[in-house]
């Protein structure tokens, strides 16, 4: 039963894009650690830090792709569960400081000194270990999704109204997690970290491991969302997408798949988050933030809703942007940002691959066609999509699917 | 009238939307194995009363029986089409950017949790079952097109097989031949009467030329009652009908 479900997600498309991703896993680490400094194709360490950052990206785009793509749930508030899971990978790290803190508590970490705090709070309890704060990565923004999914999905709030909430979801824990008294720092939020597992946090080989987790997390996502949206479950969820009502009406109970689909992101949102807090070495209420969550969505609109590479591809592609644009022409970003927003919905509805991927069809269909016309070749009766390729809207059928490109939420 | 041996059974139902009661006092008996036939100006509540049996609306007052025992104004949308509803929408609604194959498989009888379906393996004899659907709606050319590339009538036809792949014991079936041109409505007439040999089916029509070749029982809808019931002929004959509906 497993296997058939992980076989399932394996096709030509995944199989580049996890092959290129394994060259990745293994390059930039060898490349930093194995090359000596000197030589042109040496990686440096700052970089691996920021490759790595920019993995941990494009995981969280992957989950937004997962229930916007396929579910048409519009999240934004995804960067909640990011900051939840780097919160609780924070709390680890926090503890594993130990006496050498400025304070030198042995228990208590600089912040709870500072504000005079004389004992652990309770949640803070059970973080020194390594399992039990890799358990809540996952736990606690799955918990959090699940509750808040319930609710929402049970009372049938579905579109814009479903998107603000959310919205609302990640402004009040960015103010939540502002005060001082909740126990996470405050404004400060968590830093100073020393080790991880017992390995010096800043040390090259801990940075390449860092970013080799960071591409196998991604690569196992990958292959889940792959799975889960290649199965008849996939199916339903692009039905839940384009007709809700029909979907009850056939006896789905819509609500439970968007529960599933939307626990299951939030779980891998905490997953990138978890990983993103020892390569950028902080983690702050700012992660919170509602701007963060909306700029997820536009990685994976510049990328490609519903096609799972092309959130990937988004995420990595606008981030390099970012990077660059903030060091050369720092004030005009968000300008380019904005930008290029209105221009991939205005000239690339599908996204970066969707588009490339439409246009590969349409163009293997006319060689189909024109060979057909000109007497020699088999007839165009292979289809693009045959009934045993299960659904995946990734690649747009033959013809003119005008309304059955993924839909807005509403 | 009969409860307990009806397969549908409608009693004193009412439902208004802000004081316009678009369904006033209604009853209706459907027997088991029954094709009816439901005829009606716009707006005398036919669509209202295919939203009341499915769950979508609740009833303010009056009882909804199926089967004789179980009461339908306690369930939502998705167990009543577990029960065995199956309803067809006016404007056809089908997945439009799944494939026709696809749009059936969704709508086979199966375990309908996310868990059963995320670990779902299609059967042979799902797809013997998904091979006939195609063959009597006559799709079978196109079953790997999307369903978005389907003209209207072929929509119509994907929706009545996805209504019979849900293998039910009732199918409402709103407007089937609404934009079918007269020789795809005959067919379509054709394809209701082989259905109905072993389900029970409720038709809402205008077109009166359609009801007639079902030959069926008539059940005429006004203001969101009965005004009258019977053969075709014997509904056009009372001055009511003809007042309210026929006599345009």
């Amino acid at each position: 039963m497993m296997t058939s479900f992980l076989f399932r997600a394996m096709d030509a498309r995944a199989g580049i894009f996890l092959a290129l991703l394994a060259a990745v896993i293994l390059l930039v680490p060898a490349g930093n650690l194995l090359v000596p400094e000197d030589s042109p194709f040496h990686v440096p360490t700052y970089a691996v830090a920021l490759m790595g950052k920019y993995l941990t990206y494009a995981l969280l785009a992957l989950s937004v792709d997962l229930v916007w793509g396929f579910c048409g749930i519009l999240s934004l508030g995804h960067a909640a569960f990011f900051a939840l899971g780097g919160y609780a990978m924070g709390m680890y790290l926090m503890r594993q400081i130990g006496s050498r803190g400025v304070y030198g508590d042995p228990i208590l970490p600089d912040f709870m000194v500072f504000l005079n705090w004389d004992a652990l709070p309770w949640f803070w309890y059970g973080f020194d270990m390594f399992w039990f704060a890799a358990l809540m990565v996952v736990l606690v923004p799955g918990a959090l999704a699940f509750v808040f999914g319930w609710f929402a999905f049970r009372s049938r709030v579905t579109g814009v109204y479903l998107s603000i909430i959310t919205q609302a979801l990640t402004y009040a824990l960015l103010l939540a997690f502002f005060r001082n008294d909740m126990g996470f720092g405050g404004n400060n939020g968590l830093t100073d970290f020393k080790d991880i597992l017992g390995f010096d946090i800043q040390a090259d080989t801990t940075r390449a491991a860092l970013f080799a987790a960071s591409g196998i997390a991604l690569g196992l996502c990958y292959i889940i969302c792959r799975a889960i949206t290649r199965s008849k479950l996939g199916k339903v969820l692009v039905a839940v997408r384009d007709a809700e009502s029909r979907t009850r009406f056939l006896g789905y109970r819509v609500e439970h798949y968007k529960l599933f689909v939307w626990t299951i992101s939030a779980m891998m949102a905490g997953i990138a988050g978890a990983l993103y807090v020892p390569q950028v070495g902080i983690i702050n209420p700012g992660e919170f933030a509602p701007a963060n969550s909306i700029e997820v969505v536009i990685w994976v609109a510049v990328g490609g809703r519903g096609t799972l590479v092309g959130a990937v591809l988004g995420a990595v592609l606008v981030n390099f942007a970012k990077t660059w644009f903030t060091a050369v022409l720092p004030d005009i970003w968000l300008f380019a940002l904005g930008g290029l927003f209105v221009v991939v919905t205005l000239f690339l509805p599908k996204g970066i691959v969707g588009t490339v991927s439409q246009g590969w069809t349409a163009l293997k269909q006319r060689k189909v066609s024109a060979s057909a016309e000109s007497g020699s070749g088999t007839p165009p009766t292979a289809p693009p999509q045959s009934p045993a390729a299960p659904a995946n809207i990734a690649g747009p059928g033959k013809g003119k699917p005008l309304s059955s490109e993924p839909q807005p939420a509403e | 009238m009969a409860r307990s041996t009806s397969q549908l059974y409608l009693d004193g139902v009412s439902v208004s939307f802000d004081g316009f009661k678009a369904i006033n006092d209604l009853s209706l008996t459907i027997d088991p194995g029954e094709m009816r036939a439901i005829i009606g100006p716009n707006g005398a509540g036919k669509t209202t009363m295919m939203d009341i049996i499915t769950g979508k609306t609740r009833p303010d007052t009056g009882e909804v029986f199926f089967n004789g025992v179980i009461d339908l104004t306690g369930e939502d949308e998705a167990s009543i089409a577990e029960l065995g509803i199956g309803r067809k929408f006016q404007k056809p609604t089908v997945f439009e950017s799944h494939t026709v194959w696809d749009n059936l498989e969704l709508s086979l009888k199966a375990p309908r949790g996310p868990f059963a379906t995320l670990f779902h393996v299609i059967t042979s004899a799902e797809k013997k079952r998904i091979e006939e659907l195609l063959e009597l709606i006559r799709l079978n050319e196109k079953r790997d097109e999307l369903a978005a590339n389907l003209s209207h009538g072929q929509k119509q036809w994907l929706e009545i097989g996805m209504l019979l792949a849900q293998d039910p014991k009732l199918l409402l079936v709103d407007e089937p031949a609404a934009g079918m041109t007269d020789a795809e409505t005959a067919e379509t007439a054709e394809l209701l009467k082989e259905i109905a040999k072993d389900h029970s089916v409720v038709v809402v029509e205008h077109d009166m030329d359609f009801v007639r070749s079902l030959g069926v029982k008539v059940t005429v809808l006004h203001e969101g009652s009965v005004l009258a019931e019977g053969s075709l002929d014997h509904v056009s004959a009372d001055e009511r009908v003809v007042e309210v509906y026929l006599g345009r």
